[in-house]
């Protein structure tokens, strides 16, 4: 094929009838407050984790909502890894949903180890 | 000195010794190292002495109780109490008839062998007989305030109380039978002989009116009262009544130094059995008074763990809760609930615990603070600028020299993940926090959230002194190296959770607030105070539960109607100033709004 210089990005849209949705079922079951979430990204802009690295929870849990559970689970030492979360408590209180963001990370990595 | 019925009551009473020593004996086993050698180091000291005066106050005389409701602790006392005189002086009474030597069951069964055998015509006999009566009448009135309280628990000072499973009722059927089985087995017999105290003959009496005087009835009325003391005992070791003894034991050893630790111990089964199921841990508790959640307060939480079949509810039961500490401020038996809670919550993050997350803090770099205080915001004082700002303030005015130890960014303090029984997490972050303290060479800590305050004090091991700023506040006012100017202010003061229950710190805040407001008492203060809702203890409940648990601490607050609400933790602060038109000030902002400069 002829290098044009362009690319073709792989589309990112996902087939939700495909997409295996027990795991996001159980998640916005043990947190209903997720499903308030707007992607606003408000507990990414002050989260204390995100003071030192690149760790994005908002994309943690949109990653999850979009059923991409193998990218999360193996994302280790990168932007997504949960274990990067101290926990403070400081994206729950930002949240202008009050999605109960806390519970939401715990739940998240109890059931990627199911 | 024998007869037949008298046989279910030994083996009730060999039942209950076997188990209990095996129990207790297995239990002692599991004590971990650090509990085993405190008993070592102090099993020889007077430490035995304030033990002994804690089981009298508590084991049988209930005074913590009395002190949340004195109805409720007279119901308690002259159960315990009396039926302990009943035993002590039923023995002395057996020793009093028969000086020669008797056989253990004869105080229990006395008035029955009394008249086949007597001895001794000690004219101490009729006074005692005359005694246990009036005992056995204290214990009656105690048991009438149990039968109350099962229906209408209200006047006991109880909203709500406990539920009981199988055994559990079938052991209170057997101790409430006991007292009356025994009143009647003693008119059966005084009816044929005319013998016993003020109530037994006056029973005697009665039952000869209505011309119930027969041997064969007294001996069945026995057999029963045998029957009811023997089950009773066999149960004993299987139910709440477990608690007897065991609370003897806890007593003891929290003399003796020993503390839960971060895994099951012999100590906790120690606890898990003390728990007389009492139920005042109910009431009090904002999941129950504000969620209408009744299943997952202190005793359910230990019923979950001692039971089996409701070990899977543990989890849920321990994660429910906000851990606020107003149950174990509450518990008449003293058991420390968050430890135990912890420990299931552990038990559960077990797979999720990874400190590996925490590789980046590897690359932060340490700062020096020669000679100076560190001072620890925290992260929600982040949240809450004007705190931060008003503790520099107020450093610049004490001429006081402060490192801003996280002003760049905050490592957390680690005790939110330590909740959530993320164990090793935690000490990651305070491994991390440490050596920077380490490093800097700070000479004292200050810091302004309650969780970090009780995280240093109680899980860093700090050599350097740590402080709450209320706590710091409260020693440049007194030493006068901060001046106030007093504002006519009327201010009602919420005590966080963490500083209160949590480290006992209650005064301090009052003093600082009282240096420049008018304090205004509230309804439910100190120990008793309300938790603002948003509490990092719990992960479980969402934010509109939150609010109404904050709402009600908040009615509290602004019942005396004051101009300000002050608090000493960003936390409380962020969640009530967001609900109400009343401002909600931390002490540190209150203090440096009013500095007078030098
Ligand atoms: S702040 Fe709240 S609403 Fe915004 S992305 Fe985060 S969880 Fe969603
Ligand atoms: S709790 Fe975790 S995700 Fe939320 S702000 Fe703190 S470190 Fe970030
Ligand atoms: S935990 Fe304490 S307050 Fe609660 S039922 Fe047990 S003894 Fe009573
Ligand atoms: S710590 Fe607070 S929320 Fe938890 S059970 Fe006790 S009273 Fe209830």
């Amino acid at each position: 094929m002829i290098n044009f210089g362009y690319k073709i990005s792989t589309p990112r849209s996902i087939d939700m009838d495909s997409a295996d949705s027990r795991l996001y079922c159980q998640l916005v079951e043990a947190v209903p407050s997720y499903r308030y979430c707007i992607g606003c990204g408000g507990c990414t802009a002050t989260c204390s984790a995100g003071q030192f690295t690149d760790f994005n929870i908002r994309k943690a849990h949109f990653l999850f909502s979009r059923r991409q559970y193998d990218k999360l689970a193996s994302d280790t030492f990168t932007d997504t890894d949960l274990n990067k979360c101290m926990l403070c408590g400081k994206c729950s209180l930002v949240c202008p949903r009050g999605v109960n963001t806390r519970g939401l990370i715990l739940q998240m990595r109890k059931l990627l180890l199911k | 000195m024998f007869s037949i019925f008298v046989i279910p009551f030994c083996l009730g009473v060999l039942a209950l010794l076997v188990i209990s020593v095996i129990k207790y004996y297995n239990w002692i086993k599991e004590f971990d190292r650090k509990q085993q050698t405190l008993i070592r180091k102090n099993i020889l000291t007077w430490k035995f002495l304030p033990a002994i005066w804690e089981m009298f106050r508590e084991c049988l005389l209930h005074w913590r109780i009395t002190k949340h409701n004195a109805l409720l602790g007279y119901m308690h006392r002259s159960l315990a109490f009396g039926w302990f005189l009943l035993i002590v002086v039923g023995f002395v009474q057996a020793l009093v008839a028969y000086p020669n030597g008797h056989q253990f069951y004869v105080g229990i069964f006395f008035n029955y062998f009394e008249p086949h055998y007597p001895v001794s015509h000690s004219p101490a006999l009729p006074f005692i007989a005359n005694l246990m009566d009036a005992l056995l009448l204290y214990v009656f009135s105690g048991l009438t305030l149990a039968i109350v309280k099962k229906f209408w628990s209200k006047p006991l000072g109880m909203k709500r109380t406990t539920r009981h499973n199988l055994t559990d009722r079938i052991a209170k059927a057997a101790l409430w039978s006991i007292f009356p089985a025994r009143l009647l087995a003693e008119g059966a017999t005084s009816a044929l002989y005319g013998n016993g105290g003020f109530l037994v003959v006056a029973m005697g009496r009665l039952m000869q009116a209505v011309g119930l005087t027969s041997t064969v009835l007294e001996y069945n009325l026995w057999t029963f009262y045998s029957l009811a003391l023997g089950v009773f005992f066999t149960l004993m070791p299987f139910t709440r009544y477990m608690h007897i003894f065991t609370e003897v034991f806890l007593v003891y050893f929290r003399q003796l130094g020993l503390r839960d630790s971060d895994s099951k111990s012999g100590y906790t089964m120690f606890e898990l059995s003390a728990c007389s199921r009492c139920g005042i841990c109910i009431d009090g508790c904002p999941i129950n008074r504000e969620l209408g959640v009744t299943d997952i307060q202190g005793v359910y939480l230990l019923q979950a763990i001692r039971n089996k079949d409701l070990r899977n509810r543990a989890e849920s039961i321990a994660n429910m809760c906000m851990v606020c500490g107003r149950c174990s401020a509450e518990c008449p038996v003293g058991i420390d609930l968050e430890p135990v809670r912890r420990q299931v919550r552990t038990e559960y993050a077990k797979g999720i615990d990874h400190p590996e997350g925490f590789q980046y803090l590897k690359s932060l770099h340490h700062f020096n603070a020669l000679g100076r205080v560190a001072y620890f915001g925290g992260c929600m004082s982040h949240l809450t600028p004007g705190i931060t700002q008003a503790m520099e303030q107020i450093f610049q005015a004490a001429g006081q020299s402060y490192w801003f130890m996280d002003q760049e960014g905050s490592v957390c303090c680690g005790r939110p993940l330590l909740q959530q029984g993320l164990v090793r997490q935690a000490q990651a972050l305070r491994d991390r926090n440490k050596s920077m303290l380490k490093k800097s060479n700070a000479t004292m800590l200050v810091t302004s959230c309650p969780i970090c305050y009780q995280s240093f004090t109680k899980d860093y091991r700090l050599d350097i002194p740590v402080m709450h700023h209320s706590q710091y506040i409260d020693m440049l006012l007194k030493n006068g190296k901060i001046k106030v100017e007093r504002s006519d202010m009327r201010v009602t003061y919420h005590d966080p959770c963490e500083l209160g229950r949590g480290c006992g710190v209650y005064d301090e805040p009052r003093h600082v607030v009282a240096a420049t407001a008018t304090l205004l008492p509230t309804q439910e203060e100190r120990e008793k105070s309300l938790c603002c809702g948003f509490n990092l203890g719990n992960t479980s409940i969402d934010s509109e539960q939150q609010v109404l648990i904050r709402d009600a601490a908040l009615r509290n607050l602004l019942e005396p109607n004051p101009d300000m609400i002050a608090t000493a933790c960003p936390m409380c602060k962020k969640a009530m100033t967001r609900a109400n038109n009343t401002p909600v000030s931390d002490i540190a902002e209150i203090i440096a709004n009013q500095l007078i400069e030098k």
